[in-house]
């Protein structure tokens, strides 16, 4: 009945088989890799060959924005207009490819070479504006002719590292991943040495003196983690490493894994040691090809060595890694979601209790960890536990990455111990606003965040610190804004990568997340009517009240912050 | 179940001192102590997954509110049904719900808008979810303009009773839709007619299409005329 040739398919389904729902992303992957998009009669072939209900397999490509069910153009123009982009114009240069191609956004051009697409924050934030044409990144887009763009000519952006203490970014910022003879050079895997002449309960004490508090935004101790998946009944267990990073302004983990991918690893395997785990899983965001590649290199390289595989160094501990790829959604950095997703389904977000230490991945203890929590692992298992406390505070121990951008003169990534000042962090190493124009704000945390003040910039960038001056940490934003844009377009900004992520489970963040996002498109337009503060304050405390998960529950601080802040903005005019 | 007889637990609700076998939802807890609280998407016959939120509770010491539906009750807890913040939140979303669809026979959610206070018209120029009606098969008609995305359907359809697995979704987030696969017509489609999901629906966004048809003014007649004698099934 169909005119496809599924023979290419049926070859690559046949080696998932035996993974059953859980190739159920790889295999749409694979088909699109194909077929440029996902045609009825390849959906169904994969939905027979992996036993998946055809109904769910059809749920499964309408949740993720990256798979296709009708054919788009031969290339895909994702332009990010997210925050850090939409700062640099990303509007326009939308607005300029488009008129060149003849297509409105959305579209496909008449050849049929290009489709062109709104994206969301695509983790290139030091290169803003930043876009990916088909599978290259390019930044700086606007500085750059439409046709450079297009024909893919962009040279592909490379990481901008610094920090006053490079402990995890030591081997990053040399524009390639660093070889595993490089990574042994540097003193790589002798963390993982280490471990492995301890028993795992020692390598679990080790991360638990060290104060390790995990990176991917909740903040919890890492070694407690570590130790209830150790104790929690169930085999067998899995590590799993958070590398969907999509929190708009975030991009620290696009350095770390393409820069220095031994270190994710490392700190993985040591991670399975210490739980007893014999499976890990990178679960990559679906825009990180070059993450993808990197640390699929990585693994074969490290396979080759005796770092994974059968009888590690000789210990007699096994460790495999598959990697993951994404497709386009958010909310499958949420940890729960995450684990849906490797089994092959919508990224919906699972109800708590209970927890993933407890039933994680396919409901076995897991450990799930971001990755610049997994690349603090080797240091402190290497180095010790006190060596790790030399740096940072009491409370928050060890360096951080934090994600310059905005309008800041030299955005980047920098590594810095915890507890030095905002202030710091913007003027003397991101080198302060890089126009005449003075700092208005800065959003710290992410699209989950909240906004500081100029008269805020010495707190305290810790835990604590944070805390105390009623900022979170999140994944180490800090988005500074200058005077010429209007902060009313910022929230909107905001708004709309939340109506556009939410994954519509639950009805306060389904529904909430749309009206805030049309209230503030009317708020930016300066027609707010009187009401629309309450209205906005009732959506946003009923997001963070009574949504499901972290989505909703923070996809309102930003705009409650500015309520707080700038009460006048939301003015009927 | 696991035997739970010897092994109770007893927890304040709105004050009332109530002792409960462990296991117990909140939500059935306070059902036990003569306490409502209201549900859109729990149904007694479905695995309860926590969407509405309408059932939500102020646990003392929790920082976000608990869904009673599917939160356990725990000994020497304290829940308070009423408080400030769940009546904020329960009114907030159902004038959120009733901007964004169509519940003119929902009589059980308008009867909560109307306990809640909530105001429908509170979100002007919302966008409504609005779909045209599916008339596809001889049995029921589909008017997802009315759906509240209670799941309901979908969980009968799969695992909760039937094993089909017709229906899933288009979309996600505020643009999402309950259809089938590639949204080919239901006869087309696994669909074996059971009916159960007509059964469930709290929102008559699933309809017996001779109802549907009764209510547009057509006669007994004219809907046996109108009603295909066979259903066109894809060979599988
Ligand atoms: C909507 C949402 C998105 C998230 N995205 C990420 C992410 O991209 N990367 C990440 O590591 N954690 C993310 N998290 C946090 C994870 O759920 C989880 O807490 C984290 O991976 C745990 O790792 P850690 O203990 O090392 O921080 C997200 C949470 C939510 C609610
Ligand atoms: S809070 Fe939002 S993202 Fe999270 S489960 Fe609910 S609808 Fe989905
Ligand atoms: S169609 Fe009815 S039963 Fe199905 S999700 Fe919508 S409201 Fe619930
Ligand atoms: S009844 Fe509990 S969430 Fe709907």
């Amino acid at each position: 009945m169909s005119n496809f040739d599924l023979s290419p398919l049926q070859e690559q389904l046949q080696s998932m088989q035996t993974q059953g729902r859980s190739a159920l992303l790889p295999a749409l992957h694979a088909a699109q890799e194909i077929y440029g998009y996902i045609p009825e009669a390849v959906a169904q072939e994969i939905g027979r060959s992996l036993g998946v209900p055809l109904a769910d397999v059809h749920g499964v490509i309408e949740f993720y924005s990256l798979f296709y069910s009708a054919p788009p153009g031969q290339a895909v123009v994702h332009i990010c207009t997210d925050i850090a982009c939409a700062l640099r114009g990303s509007e326009q240069v939308l607005e300029t490819v488009c008129r060149h191609l003849g297509i409105r956004e959305g579209g496909t051009s008449a050849d049929g070479a290009f489709t062109v697409q709104r994206a969301p924050c695509l983790g290139l934030c030091e290169h803003a504006p930043a876009a990916l044409v088909g599978k290259s990144a390019a930044g700086e887009i606007n500085s750059h002719a439409v046709e450079d763009l297009l024909a893919g000519k962009l040279p592909a952006p490379r990481a901008i590292v610094g920090g006053t203490q490079r402990r995890l970014t030591k081997n990053c910022g040399k524009g390639r991943p660093t070889t595993l003879a490089e990574y042994l050079e540097g003193g790589g895997y002798a963390g993982l040495r280490r471990a492995l002449s301890l028993s795992p309960g020692a390598v679990i004490d080790a991360v638990k003196d060290s104060g390790l508090v995990g990176r991917g935004g909740a903040a919890f101790p890492t070694g407690v983690k570590w130790e209830g998946a150790a104790q929690a009944p169930g085999e067998p267990k899995y590590v799993v490493c958070n590398a969907d990073e999509s929190e708009p302004g975030t991009f620290k983990d696009r350095v770390l894994m393409e820069d220095d991918p031994h270190l994710t690893l490392e700190g993985m395997i040591i991670a399975g040691y210490a739980i007893g785990a014999p499976k890990g899983y990178i679960y990559v965001r679906g825009e990180y090809l070059q993450s993808y590649k990197t640390l699929g290199d990585a693994v074969a390289e490290a396979e080759a060595a005796g770092y994974l595989g059968k009888n590690i160094l000789g210990s007699g501990f096994d460790f495999e890694i598959e990697l993951r790829l994404g497709a386009g959604a958010y909310i499958c950095g949420e940890e729960t979601a995450l684990f849906e997703s490797i089994e092959g389904k919508r990224g919906f977000p699972r109800l708590k209790p209970p927890f993933p230490t407890t039933s994680g991945l396919f409901g076995k203890p897991t450990v799930i960890n971001n990755v610049e929590t997994l690349c603090n692992i080797p240091f402190i298992l290497a180095e010790g536990p006190e060596a790790f406390r030399r740096a940072g505070t009491e409370k928050s121990p060890g360096t951080k990455l934090f994600c310059l951008s905005g309008d800041v003169k030299s955005p980047g990534v920098y590594e810095v111990p915890f507890g030095v000042s905002l202030r710091y962090l913007l003027d003397d190493l991101a080198g302060g606003m890089r126009s005449g124009s003075p700092l208005q704000t800065v959003l710290v945390g992410g699209a989950a965040g909240a906004f500081a003040t100029p008269d805020q910039l010495d707190v305290e960038m810790s835990f604590e610190g944070l805390k105390s001056a009623g900022l979170p940490l999140g994944s180490g934003v800090v988005l500074a804004i200058d005077q010429t844009h209007d902060l009313r377009q910022v929230l909107l900004n905001l708004a709309r990568f939340f109506a556009h992520e939410s994954c519509g489970k639950c009805y306060p963040c389904q529904l909430g997340t749309q009206r805030q996002f049309e209230i503030l498109g009317r708020v930016a337009a300066g027609e707010a009517q009187s009401e629309d503060v309450a209205r906005l304050s009732d959506v946003g405390w009923t997001m963070g009240d009574a949504s499901i998960c972290g989505l909703g529950q923070t996809a309102a601080t930003a705009t409650l912050s500015a309520i707080r802040l700038w009460p006048e903005m939301f003015g009927a005019s | 179940m696991e035997s739970t007889t010897n092994n109770e637990i007893t927890l304040t609700i709105d004050g009332r001192a109530v002792t409960v076998p462990a296991g117990t939802t909140i939500l059935q807890a306070a059902r036990e102590a003569g306490i409502e609280i209201p549900v859109i998407c729990y149904h007694e016959a479905t695995t309860s997954n926590g969407l509405c939120r309408t059932c939500v509770v102020e646990v003392e010491g929790a920082r976000v509110l608990a869904a009673s539906c599917v939160a356990q009750a725990a000994q020497n807890m304290v829940v308070h049904t009423r408080s400030e913040r769940v009546l904020r939140s329960r009114r907030t979303i159902l004038e959120m719900l009733s901007s964004a669809v169509d519940l003119s026979e929902a009589p059980e959610i308008q009867q909560m808008i109307e306990d809640y206070g909530a105001d429908t018209q509170r979100f002007p120029a919302a966008q409504k979810r609005e779909f045209a009606l599916l008339d596809d098969n001889p049995m029921y008609v589909r008017d997802y303009s009315k759906c509240v995305l209670c799941w309901r359907c979908v969980q009968v359809c799969a695992e909760d009773a039937q094993y089909t697995y017709a229906l899933s979704y288009n979309g996600r987030g505020f643009n999402t839709m309950i259809s089938t696969f590639f949204n080919e017509p239901l006869p087309a489609t696994t669909c074996v007619f059971c009916g159960q999901c007509v059964g469930v629906c709290p929102t008559n966004a699933l309809k017996p299409r001779r109802e549907w048809l009764l209510e547009q003014g057509k006669t007994p007649e004219e809907i046996i005329a109108l009603t295909p004698k066979e259903r066109r099934r894809r060979p599988q």
